[in-house]
């Protein structure tokens, strides 16, 4: 079955704040009815705990380590899906009842498939 | 183009479509498709055209694209879902040149699969998950059969930037795996605009020729009325299909008197009515009676278009138009789909029920058309009518500066010079 990862991007949010606890709920909702196409996933800590690292020089070059996210923008990578969908209309479907699709916006990237 | 050609592009088409669903990869049904028309043009002024020629194409196709896959040591399941879909026929027409032109292939696909498969085609090629310019393209190229070259002349740009964007497109359908069905019924209000808006798109840029010269240009207004009456024959029973289809075919009705002998705009005031298309127009006033009556209460855009340029196209001359009927035409038309731009319609069949000043009123209100030029083009003519000249004349400079097409530009420059005269 294709996989496709769901990337959820938003607001730059700690998701176990007490204010988040409503669109906690709504991701359990999600978890329950698309339970069957999940094969993995994360929520991720705010971009303050990031760090970006870059290889300078090719493999085995120097490692030039700098605070904070890729790209500093108003949304941010929040978490993540991987889904299993027969099809991108598929994925779409499912995509677009994770509750990041209305509170922020999803990118659907289908999985180079390894192996 | 030459009539053989024409129809090898048309039925083409057709067959691209049974390739795409058989083999599940629009570039190898493309070059397949390539091969096999190589073929019918070698073969068929001697032999004859075959009864089914799109069935002859798919085959001959078929078996091409067999041996790009054994070639290729591809021989996998696409190979052996393309053998069960289209089992070979009896006489392989690659390897029989003698076949009789009444020899249609056994197994070969019915016109019923064909238009499934062709309204996959449109909805694969017009899905939201691709750019809008790349749908264009790609329905262009696989649905009209125009060449790369041909769609890169039309919109104006060069072949290489045109055969990147169809790659591009072409990758993000096999690599997303967007999918080659068409949606159901319930999906079909979200879907379908998009396929309509592509022949629009389509017809639009055929119809403003929107800058620089047309003569090399194929023409697209020819293709968005192909493209439309396909798709009236494959969803009969969708009123917005009809309604783009009537809106198509009473515009283009006036193709030939909108433009003179020496390439000048002539505005509909001042068209040679009786050089209109008069079988076109009743054509298209037709669907868009049926498509009214079909949805009483609740028209759609494209319908309500129809039927305003039906209203254009029956009056006898702009004086005896039936600008009310216009008018209140356009304020529904503004309450389905609000916007700028039919806003200053309504304003110009208002300026022709209650005079220009009620016009100007409206233009006045309007936002955001600062890069419009036919927006300054009406507030200009408007303030002509009311003899405000200096106003009116920095108007036209202003529609000059946003660069219309060539026969516009003449159009404004002979305007700022009468007004200057005067």
């Amino acid at each position: 079955m294709p996989q496709y990862a769901a990337l959820i991007y938003g607001e730059d949010a700690d998701w176990m704040a007490p204010e988040h606890a409503g669109q906690m709920a709504e991701y359990r909702d999600f978890h329950a009815a698309a339970g069957s196409v999940i094969a993995g996933g994360a929520a991720l800590q705010p971009t303050s705990t990031a760090t970006t690292i870059e290889v300078k020089g090719g493999k085995g070059g120097d490692l030039v380590t700098t605070d904070g996210p890729f790209a500093e923008t108003k949304e941010v990578l929040g978490g993540f899906y991987l889904l299993e969908a027969n099809d991108l209309d598929d994925a779409i479907k499912w995509a677009s009842q994770i509750p990041g699709a209305w509170h922020g916006r999803v990118e659907v990237r289908p999985v180079l498939p390894m192996g | 183009m030459s009539e053989l050609g024409e129809l090898i592009r048309v039925e083409g088409g057709r067959a691209l479509a049974t390739l795409t669903r058989v083999f599940g990869d629009l570039q190898l049904a493309e070059d397949s498709l390539q091969d096999a028309i190589v073929i019918a043009l070698e073969r068929w002024p001697e032999t004859g055209v075959p009864v089914s020629p799109a069935a002859w194409l798919t085959v001959t196709a078929r078996n091409k694209a067999l041996d790009r896959l054994r070639r290729e040591g591809r021989r996998n399941e696409k190979e052996e879902a393309a053998m069960r879909d289209l089992s070979p026929p009896d006489d392989d027409p690659d390897d029989s040149p003698n076949d009789s032109p009444n020899d249609s292939p056994n197994d070969s696909p019915n016109d019923a699969t064909i238009d499934d498969d062709t309204l996959r085609l449109i909805f694969t090629c017009c899905h939201p998950a691709l750019a809008p310019a790349a749908r264009v393209a790609l329905s262009l190229r696989t649905l009209c059969g125009l060449s790369t070259a041909e769609i890169a002349r039309a919109f104006l740009t060069s072949e290489p930037t045109m055969a990147q964007r169809l790659v591009r497109a072409k990758h993000k359908i096999a690599a997303a795996r967007i999918p080659y069905r068409v949606p159901a019924d319930h999906e079909l209000p979200e879907r379908l605009p998009a396929v309509l808006a592509v022949v629009y798109v389509i017809f639009t840029e055929g119809h403003t020729a929107s800058a620089g010269d047309d003569v090399v240009r194929v023409d697209l207004c020819d293709e968005a009325i192909r493209l439309a009456e396909l798709l009236a024959g494959l969803l009969p029973d969708e009123p917005e299909v009809l309604g783009l289809l009537a809106l198509l075919l009473v515009t283009d009705a006036r193709r030939e008197t909108r433009v003179d002998d020496r390439g000048e705009l002539v505005l509909l005031e001042h068209q040679d009515r009786s050089r209109w298309n008069a079988e076109q127009i009743a054509e298209g006033s037709a669907l868009v009676e049926r498509t009214l009556r079909r949805t009483v209460g609740r028209p759609g855009p494209y319908a309500l278009q129809a039927a305003i340029a039906a209203c254009h196209a029956v009056a006898p001359s702009w004086a005896d138009t039936d600008w009310p009927e216009i008018a209140r035409l356009y304020e529904i038309l503004e309450s389905v789909q609000p916007g700028p731009v039919v806003r200053l319609n309504r304003a110009v069949a208002v300026a022709e029920v209650d005079g220009p000043d009620a016009a100007l009123a409206i233009v006045d209100g309007i936002e955001g058309l600062d890069r419009f030029h036919r927006y300054h083009i009406v507030r200009a003519e408007l303030l002509r009518r009311v003899e405000r000249t200096d106003e009116a004349r920095a108007s036209y400079r202003a529609a000059l500066a946003l660069e219309p097409s060539d026969p516009e530009a003449r159009h404004l420059a002979r305007r700022l010079a009468e007004l200057a005269g005067g």
